[in-house]
């Protein structure tokens, strides 16, 4: 009976231990939103006065619109590529049998257990060797030696549960490549898609010790934050800073309603077959 | 010939060319790349140079060794930090939460998805003087803890932070896989909680905490942010020496030898734990 009772304690104590790691997690997050409203030049807590210009001048600025506008197409060209190689990658990693493949596996993961600052001075050194002048572009190479094997490692776990009978059945009655792999092979394939485009574009939009050293004369917003963060601090680091968590959490809302929708659609396609 | 012909024309060997050859571009390339100007007399900017070993040894013979051991001294603090810290959680995730373990899965992942500068920056804003923490103090009890931020264990707060992930999730996978019926044939058999623990529990999570105490402290061991946003100039990390001698100093050979030495570092730890774990099982749960 008594155990049953310091079961229960333990289990209690658990639970709690494991919201206070949340609010952990999550209070620097809501820290930087709280100063992004505040009113002093300064950030001093408790806040005495709010105020909101800070957003209206981030929206006016014209140099945080070359930011955005920086960060956002280096994460777009870097989805759009990665997915597209990830997704051989994957099925070189889960689906074909072939030799070499323990290897490739083993290979393949090393760039993302790899320091990314070391990685980024890494590739300094390459492009300048190579005459190649450093700016946005370079950004998006530097980016995707990191990103593509998370986004194989993701688009994978989908590969694993796909059963190529489907392919072969395909085949057998008659369908093209081309028709196998748009009628079977991708719709299968496409919530593993989606959820490696998401990180994707994610990391590419937040990283920031690649970018740091591979954009040249151009900047992220995250270089942007830093730059202020070490030296020159102006209140519109925590502004941008909220600005950029928001971008971040209205593309996953954007992303996460476009799943359920394309959930739907294949429900109504499956119901109109019976 | 025709065998290599034959092993070329494997289906998963051609489908994992593209990544395959823009990894070796991109990143073996670099990699060479540094390898090779670390054989380089200081200051050089080109390969055309005889190969020498004074870099080497003037790394050796300075003081190097001062950022390396703080490096390995926060990976290892902040991996054991981590491992106390998490493995309740954890626990609770294989063996308790039920469904709720997917929501917390998400909610400890989510500022994963989040630029690691702004979480750092929220930390600034919480350790400042006059920051949240020193001004609720302040307006509540009339107490002031001013030199919070700019401090190793600032620095050790950040780490533990940001890597915090990286060690709950490999432990959940661990703990998950020790079945619930071994634990109690043991408590049948007489075992107290604490046997069980030593002699059940923990053996059998074992490939988790590996995976994930060995993940953390490579990441940290790497880590140059939390040292600088949250350290101020309190202390020097490894992957701070490596950019200064790169860029301020403009020392490519220097630079290129203490990245070499933190690559082997980092590299020989990786096969270790490469040897440990079976992807086909870990990535399929097969």
């Amino acid at each position: 009976m008594k155990s049953q009772r310091q079961r229960r304690i333990a289990h209690a104590l658990i639970v709690v231990w494991t919201g206070a790691v949340l609010v952990f997690l999550y209070m620097p997050m809501l820290s930087v939103v709280l100063a992004s409203f505040t009113k002093q030049r300064y950030f001093r807590f408790p806040v005495k006065a709010w105020d909101t210009r800070w957003y209206e001048k981030a929206f006016e600025s014209l140099s945080v619109r070359d930011l955005f506008w920086t960060s956002f197409s280096v994460a777009l060209l870097v989805t759009l590529i990665s997915v597209v190689l990830a997704f051989f990658g994957a099925l070189a990693f889960a689906r074909y049998d072939w030799k070499g493949r323990k290897l490739y596996q083993r290979l393949i993961l090393l760039p993302i257990f790899f320091p990314q600052a070391v990685l980024g001075l890494a590739l300094l050194l390459w492009f300048s060797s190579l005459g190649i002048t450093t700016s946005w572009q370079t950004a998006v190479f530097a980016h995707m030696i990191w990103i593509l094997p998370i986004v194989t490692l993701i688009m994978s776990i989908q590969v694993y549960s796909f059963d190529p009978v489907w392919e072969e059945a395909a085949y057998d009655l008659g369908a093209s490549r081309l028709q196998v792999l748009r009628e079977i092979t991708l719709p299968i394939l496409a919530p593993g898609i989606i959820s490696g485009a998401i990180f994707a574009f994610l990391l590419s939009w937040g990283n920031f010790p690649l970018s740091l050293f591979t954009t040249g004369a151009d900047q992220t917003i995250p270089e942007w934050l830093y730059a202020k963060m070490v030296s020159g601090y102006t209140p519109m680091v925590p502004t941008l800073g909220s600005l950029t968590m928001g971008g971040a959490a209205g593309f996953l809302l954007v992303a996460f309603v476009v799943m359920i929708v394309i959930r739907r659609v294949k429900q109504g396609k499956s119901n109109q077959l019976r | 010939m025709k065998s290599l012909v034959h092993w070329v024309r494997q289906p998963g060997f051609l489908n994992a060319l593209p990544v395959g050859v823009f990894l070796l571009v991109g990143f073996a390339g670099p990699l060479v790349l540094v390898l090779l100007y670390s054989f380089m007399p200081p200051k050089t900017f080109k390969l055309d140079q005889l190969p020498t070993l004074e870099n080497y040894v003037s790394v050796v013979t300075q003081s190097y060794y001062i950022s390396f051991g703080w490096s390995l001294t926060l990976a290892v603090v902040t991996v054991i930090l981590l491992l106390i810290i998490t493995y309740p959680i954890a626990y609770g995730m294989a063996k308790l939460f039920g469904k709720w373990a997917t929501l917390v899965t998400i909610l400890v992942a989510l500022p994963l998805l989040i630029s690691e500068n702004i979480r750092l920056f929220g930390w600034v804003l919480l350790l400042l003087k006059n920051g949240i923490i020193d001004g609720s103090l302040q307006f509540l009890f009339g107490v002031s803890l001013s030199g919070l931020l700019y401090t190793v264990p600032a620095v050790v707060l950040g780490l533990v932070y940001v890597y915090l992930p990286f060690m709950l999730f490999p432990l959940v996978i661990g703990m998950s896989m020790v079945p619930d019926s071994l634990k109690e044939a043991a408590s049948d058999l007489g075992a107290s909680r604490l046997q069980i623990f030593w002699e059940v529990e923990l053996p059998l999570s074992m490939p988790g905490i590996l995976i994930g105490s060995l993940l953390v402290f490579i990441l940290a061991l790497g880590s140059l942010a939390e040292s600088k946003i949250l350290g101020g100039q309190v202390i020097v990390m490894i992957a701070d020496d490596i950019e200064s001698a790169f860029t301020f100093a403009q020392n490519w050979p220097k630079g290129s030898v203490l990245s070499v030495l933190l690559i082997t570092l980092s590299l020989v730890i990786i096969f270790f734990l490469f040897r440990k774990i079976d992807l086909d099982r870990l990535v399929g749960r097969r």
